[in-house]
């Protein structure tokens, strides 16, 4: 099994454990990951702030060099859901409306490249959950998990607005996966709930508020489990400035999921890059 | 277009329906429910709720629209475009008042169109987003020293868990977009 795949700026950047465990964990897992030639940013949540044309072009162009890579690589792999959720537009919009899809191919055919729409987008979670599954999780597990009662945080864009996977209110889709580990599931009403995204860079007193209910929604758990570079960072990023505001010591360990797994799986700490994290994850070492 | 005390005017060469004209037909089913207000996360900060400014936007109020911090507030969870029960594209009409408002310099959005434009300015020269150089020129643009020290504390950690570098990565491939926006910008501009 082949998948082509996006990994986009964050995972080269800020979220680098985030590629790192990711390809280890896939690489365990036997499936290849072929890196889309000369990929560029999916827009982010600027292009769309910007420009409607844009926000549908810039995500277009990756997506036309990953159909001229051929037919006999699959689907296309995204870890963060911002990319997931501008690529999937981009391809559901041209889709849906010819005229978009001829003004897109206008700005790609200089550089020699066309969209037709042969490619589907999907996130890593959509992957692990519904081409992998716990079953075939479970057979790669060598460490249990059970010491650790783990909250699956999945944030917005890889549920909403198109609902590919999961239940965009009330998803479950990581459950699973976590309890093949042997870990526990924390219950609770956080996991959907705005991590305020690039409002904290923007209006830091507003997504810090945001990211307080979503740690003390996680107390009890021992740590909280992503699929998102954004949710990841702002999570982890300021929890003592949160923890001093809120008056109550709100840090906790955050993993991307392919990290959290990755250790059930019997991977090298260093090899998912644990030592990448903001947060203190002296709890798994 | 901004007066002296940097509060947008009106916009008296351009009719409400002109400028507002796109966005009025993505919302013309609007019935005033309120159910995006009750699923926004950031509604009890708003000075109109979603489900106000969305009445404003039918009604032309273009001062109205463009003074309130509502579309500033947003951070695109999608739950208002998930649940209204007339399925009206809620979050992307958000997303035109977010154009509009960095189009026309509008003082309340100035800081995020400035941290947008910052971003779309890195990735124009280098295919993909070089974090140090967009934070940097956010930074200048916003002329408050204020904000850079902010962020120092998770910037030295990013330098120290070497996510981000200071001196510029020679080795990273570089897929410059210039004539790619220009086209876009073209495009756009015969429409």
């Amino acid at each position: 099994m082949k998948y082509l795949y996006y990994p986009g700026c964050s995972l080269e950047g800020t979220a680098m454990e985030y590629d790192i465990s990711t390809r280890a964990l896939f690489d365990v897992l036997g499936i290849e990951l072929v890196e889309i030639d000369g990929w560029t940013c999916c827009g982010a949540s600027a292009a769309e702030a910007q420009s409607e044309l844009l926000s549908i072009a810039l995500p277009a162009r990756s997506l036309a060099i990953a159909e001229s890579m051929g037919t006999s690589i699959g689907d296309i792999l995204v870890p963060c859901s911002a990319c997931y959720l501008n690529l999937r537009r981009a391809a559901e919009e041209t889709r849906k409306d010819p005229d978009l899809l001829a003004r897109v191919n206008q700005v790609l055919e200089p550089e020699g490249l066309k969209l037709q729409g042969q490619k589907r987008v999907r996130h890593l979670l959509d992957v692990l959950s519904n081409d992998i599954g716990a079953m075939g999780l479970a057979e790669h597990i060598h460490t249990t998990m059970a010491r650790y009662l783990v909250a699956p945080y999945y944030g917005c864009q890889c549920l909403r607005p198109y609902v590919v996977f999961d239940d965009p209110e009330a998803p479950t889709s990581m459950e699973p996966l976590i309890l093949a580990t042997g870990a526990g599931v924390h219950g609770w009403h956080m996991a959907t709930k705005c991590c305020g995204a690039s409002l904290m860079n923007i209006k830091p007193e507003v997504a810090q508020k945001m990211v307080a209910a979503i740690l003390s929604g996680a107390r009890g758990a021992d740590a909280i489990v992503t699929v998102c570079p954004m949710c990841q960072v702002n999570l982890e990023g300021y929890q003592g400035r949160i923890s001093r505001s809120a008056h109550r010591d709100l840090h906790l360990p955050i993993l991307y999921l392919p990290q959290f797994l990755g250790l059930a799986m019997g991977i090298d700490r260093r090899a998912l890059s644990l030592e990448m994290n903001l947060s203190n994850l002296s709890a798994f070492f | 277009m901004l007066s002296a005390t940097g509060s947008p005017t009106v916009y008296p060469e351009e009719k409400a329906e002109d400028l507002l004209g796109p966005l009025q037909e993505k919302l013309c089913a609007c019935i005033q429910c309120g159910t995006c207000t009750a699923s926004c996360r950031n509604a009890h900060l708003m000075d109109f709720t979603p489900r106000r400014l969305w009445r404003l936007v039918l009604m032309g109020q273009t001062e109205e629209i463009f003074h309130s911090k509502t579309f500033a507030l947003c951070s695109a969870c999608y739950y208002c475009t998930l649940r209204c029960p007339r399925g009206l594209p809620l979050t992307d009409a958000m997303n035109l008042l977010k154009q509009l408002g960095a189009k026309k310099d509008v003082a309340g959005y100035r800081p995020n169109a400035r941290f947008y434009g910052s971003f779309l300015d890195s990735v124009r020269r280098h295919g993909r987003i070089n974090e140090v150089e967009f934070m940097r020129r956010y930074f200048i643009l916003m002329k408050n020293p204020a904000i850079p020290i902010k962020f120092t504390p998770l910037g030295i950690r990013l330098l120290r868990k070497k996510k981000i570098s200071m001196l510029p990565n020679k080795r990273k491939p570089e897929y410059p977009l210039d004539q790619f926006f220009q086209r876009v910008e073209k495009l756009e501009n015969q429409q």
